[in-house]
């Protein structure tokens, strides 16, 4: 005899528990955390190298790098001034996840730093699942990726805290209807900080570290 | 894709609960899915036949429940399909509209002998 048992349960709740305890851990060390998401070449490793520049004497950073293969990412943000970075290799998965993050947190001595930046692996579907423990979502949007992002990732556009737009200084060479863009945001993600900018030519970058400055302070 | 973590992440959780259930076997799975959740795909199924050998759940057929994407418009309360590239509403064309289904992604249930 066949018996229906109802459960209702998340299918990512193990990795959503886990994400807890990550987040537990940061909070007991005082750090404050971000993850950065974007489509691949969208300047997630730009903004991060553009941004510690500018948090140097204020905050000691520590930057975990998520990509399938290659340290390239986490040797560009040591060189800009982390004072330390750790690259995870996920080895083919599309995004990190709160285990892989938690073996990079056993890496570090959580002490020593004040903020934690995370990158992402460059996708736009699959990292909005996956909850890390972080205390912040931001995705970055770039100009030459198009203006109908929002509409064809909902998932992405919906989850998170901040949206950085990058590569303004592409507006004038590319076809991207900002009114378009931003009124798909408003209707996924209401109110959501924005943040226009180029990691290029550092125009807006100031609101940027500002805002992630203030963050972390009113965490303390 | 991470069609991987999810099938394990379903397999785990529906022996969790037939072991509670007392079941001998577990013959139905049955998945609530939305449209703007993650993907997941019927590959799913595929993946299951290799990580659930050797267990209760080995020969579980998988059934996906598809929930479409809905939204609401604050204005006029209409409850619409968005369409691909626009989500203002159908009928009043207002833009502050809200999504009211479509991030389910869940185990609804088990079959269990
Ligand atoms: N014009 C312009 N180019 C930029 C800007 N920001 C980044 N780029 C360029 O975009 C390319 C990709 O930048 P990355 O920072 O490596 O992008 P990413 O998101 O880290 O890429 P992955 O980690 O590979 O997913 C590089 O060639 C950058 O020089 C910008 O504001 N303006
Ligand atoms: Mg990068
Ligand atoms: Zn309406």
């Amino acid at each position: 005899m066949t018996i229906r048992v109802p459960i209702v349960e998340n299918i990512l709740n193990a990795n959503d528990h886990l994400a807890v305890e990550n987040n537990s851990r940061l909070e007991s060390a005082g750090v404050y955390s971000i993850n950065i998401m974007a489509s691949p070449g969208a300047g997630k490793t730009s903004l991060i190298e553009q941004t510690l520049p500018r948090l140097k004497d204020k905050l000691r950073v520590a930057v975990v790098d998520g990509d399938i293969a290659t340290s390239i990412d986490a040797d560009r943000a040591a060189n800009a001034g982390a004072q330390a970075a750790i690259q995870i290799n996920t080895g083919g998965d599309c995004h990190l996840d709160a285990v892989m993050l938690r073996g990079a947190l056993e890496q570090l001595d959580l002490t020593q730093f004040d903020l934690l930046i995370v990158e992402n692996v460059g996708n736009l579907v699959c990292p909005a699942s996956f909850k890390l423990g972080t205390h912040k979502s931001i995705l970055i949007a770039s100009i030459p990726e198009g203006d109908d992002k929002p509409y064809k990732y909902p998932g992405m556009y919906r989850g998170v805290d901040a949206l950085v737009i990058n590569k303004i200084d592409l507006l004038p060479y590319v076809p991207f209807k900002m009114d378009y863009f931003e009124r798909g945001v408003e209707v996924l993600n209401p109110g959501v900080v924005t943040f226009p900018l180029s990691a290029k030519t550092g125009e807006g970058m100031d609101a940027w570290t500002n805002w992630l400055v203030e963050q972390v302070k009113s965490k303390r | 894709m991470h069609e991987l973590v999810v099938t394990q992440s379903i397999l785990d959780i529906s022996l969790r609960h037939a072991q509670k259930a007392g079941a001998e076997k577990i013959t139905g799975i049955n998945l609530v899915i939305g449209e703007f959740a993650s993907i997941v795909d019927d590959s799913v199924q595929f993946y299951w036949e290799l990580y659930a050998q050797g267990t209760i759940a080995q020969n579980a057929q998988l059934h996906f429940e598809r929930i479409a994407g809905e939204m609401t418009c604050t204005n006029c309360k209409l409850s619409f399909h968005p369409k691909d590239t626009d989500f203002a509403c159908p009928d009043c064309k207002s833009e502050f509209v809200q999504i009211t289904k479509g991030d389910e992604f869940r185990v609804e249930s088990i079959d269990v002998e």
